[in-house]
């Protein structure tokens, strides 16, 4: 007969431990039923609206939508909107950050303040007046003004983000680069910045994952149909093709979201879980 | 201070702030430049088409607003899509799921941490597409429910703002879960262990230990999922359209009806001023509750 090692005390853990894991496998299973039917859909040559498995799995879906109509041109698209705006958004937050983070001025903590009123502003809110103004200065459906408009509206937050992680940077190793007769500039780009790599990857991937799911905003200042990002094209799914083939929608929405997931697992795994909450949610 | 020093610390402080300037100008140029411009034509009579020029109309918008029906019906909806999305679903369920990841075994942990957030990190559209494909008819919670000989319905019909409510909840849990599970994991395990050996149940140290401890998380996190969720468009865009017949229409939606589908930016315009007013005051109830952190 083996011996009975087990107290009182840790079978209650072990049965405290089974009851979270079944509370949480059925919170599971109602949060997966979705993501289910959109990858076995893909998959899936009848696919409907209903999640069940395929009688063949099949790539039709994936061959009908890889054209450059439907899915590479939005994807280009997307991606030069997104690359664009998370470019102009990350230079520009790094620069900023880098006088809030290393000086002391009395204006910092009223333009912080500024920044974190407007890192949680409803954006939505200033679309309509956005499309009248880029009516006026004739930035309406241009790429330019998109990303311009993406960048500003990811800059709050950028900033924000930015300045918590060069905090995080000792400002000793820069003082050596001075001393060297580095400028203040040189320091940030080859000093500062290079240790801070997880923490401006932190501020890139996000930014880029925003504006890749972000509907409205191309929604609102794009018109041409060639111009828009795989946000808006995948509408074309339902408005103007009569009946919708629900395979090839799925697996036009695996194709794109694809890419913000890989992107997100890629960070995240790198620096826990919460990354990108960063510092705006301390407390 | 002397006026030579204040000049001195002026020309010593302008280099150092240079780099602040690329930044400043976008934001003036593409965030406050348009909110000013809301302020501006929320009081004019601005329309897309066939009208010369928009005249002030001052308050006109907004007595227009609070007198009409299917604004004041939108208000209602916001706030009902908020309280049962945000405060009660997203917020509720995300420290539910925080709680129980404190007991739960790692794999089960990574799993549902994982499917959870994958809901969140999907692009706005994909979900609502998801979540319409759940709702419809023909969709997967009525072949569920059937297969229990429970009552089935058109929910995207009968019960829309019930629909988005819940898509919303699917989107945004991760959120307040990766929140929670952060403040949770900051508690030292001596307390809780220490209320459990004086024999304090479960539910008694929640109430009287952990939301305590986190409630500087619980107000932040719910200033900011209820800021999401008043501007949410796309998810409800994509499900219903707002309708039918106005029953899913939040503010979000109504605003674009009136400016684009009905041509009246002024009118549409006021609304957002709101929106973005009501928001603005939750945001300054952040910076109230953030306000030792900077």
């Amino acid at each position: 007969m083996p011996p009975r090692t087990r107290t009182p005390a840790s079978r209650r853990a072990v049965r405290h431990r089974l009851a979270a894991d079944a509370g949480l496998l059925v919170v599971a299973a109602a949060f997966v039923l979705p993501l289910a039917w959109v990858v076995l859909s893909s998959l899936d040559a009848q696919a409907d609206l209903r999640v069940k498995l395929p009688d063949g799995l099949t790539f039709d879906n994936f061959d009908a939508v890889l054209t450059p109509d439907i899915t590479f041109t939005p994807l280009l698209n997307s991606l030069l909107l997104c690359g664009g705006g998370t470019a102009l958004t990350v230079a520009c937050a790094a620069l900023a950050a880098y006088p809030l983070s290393r000086f002391r001025s009395r204006l910092n903590r009223p333009f912080l303040l500024t920044i974190l009123f407007a890192t949680s502003l409803p954006i939505t809110a200033i679309m309509v007046p956005v499309y009248a103004l880029f009516v006026q200065v004739n930035l309406i459906d241009t790429m330019q003004g998109t990303i311009f408009f993406f960048a500003a509206s990811q800059l709050p937050f950028a900033i924000w983000l930015m300045k918590n992680f060069m905090d995080g940077v000792p400002k000793e190793l820069e003082e050596a680069a001075w001393t060297d007769g580095a400028s203040s500039f040189q320091s940030l780009v080859r000093v500062v910045l290079p240790l801070m790599g997880p923490g401006v990857a932190v501020v890139t991937v996000f930014s880029f994952v925003m504006m890749w799911g972000n509907f409205f905003v191309p929604f609102m200042l794009l018109l041409t149909p060639d111009q828009m990002p795989a946000a808006v094209s995948i509408n074309e799914f339902f408005g103007n093709r009569g009946t919708v083939v629900y395979g090839q929608l799925a697996a036009f929405s695996v194709i794109y979201s694809t890419p913000v997931i890989l992107l997100y697992v890629g960070v995240a795994r790198r620096l826990g879980g919460g990354f990108a909450l960063g510092g705006a949610v301390k407390g | 201070m002397s006026a030579r020093s204040s000049t001195r610390s002026l020309t010593r402080a302008l280099p150092r702030a240079l780099p602040l300037t690329p930044a400043v100008i976008l934001l003036l140029l593409f965030l406050a430049g348009p909110i000013a411009y809301c302020a501006y034509i929320a009081f004019t009579d601005l329309q897309l088409t066939g009208q010369a020029e928009d005249s002030f109309i001052g308050f006109e918008n907004f007595r227009t607003a609070f007198g009409d029906e299917a604004f004041l019906n939108a208000v209602w909806l916001t706030l009902v899509f908020t309280v049962i999305s945000a405060l009660l679903g997203q917020n509720t369920l995300g420290l539910a799921l925080a709680a129980l990841m404190q007991r739960a075994s790692k794999p089960v942990r990574t799993l549902v941490g994982g499917i959870v957030v994958t809901a969140w990190v999907l692009p706005e559209v994909v979900a609502g597409f998801l979540l319409y494909a759940f709702f419809r008819r023909e969709g997967t919670l009525n072949a569920i429910l059937d297969w229990l000989h429970l009552p089935t319905q058109n929910w995207l019909y009968t019960l829309p703002i019930l629909a988005v409510s819940f898509a919303n909840v699917w989107r945004g849990t991760a959120f307040s879960m990766l929140v929670y599970s952060a403040a949770l994991n900051e508690i030292p395990k001596e307390i809780t262990e220490a209320a459990e050996v004086d024999g304090a149940g479960g539910w008694r140290r929640m109430w009287h230990i952990t939301l305590p401890m986190i409630r500087r998380s619980i107000g932040t996190n719910l200033m900011l999922i209820t800021l999401q969720t008043l501007s949410v468009f796309g998810l409800i865009w994509v499900m219903t359209r707002g309708g039918p017949g106005g029953k899913s229409q939040t503010l979000p939606l109504f605003m674009y009806e009136e400016a684009f589908q009905k041509s009246m930016i002024g009118y549409g315009t006021a609304v957002a001023l709101l929106l973005l007013v009501v928001g603005s005051l939750f945001s300054v109830l952040y910076l109230r509750l953030l306000r030792t952190e900077v």
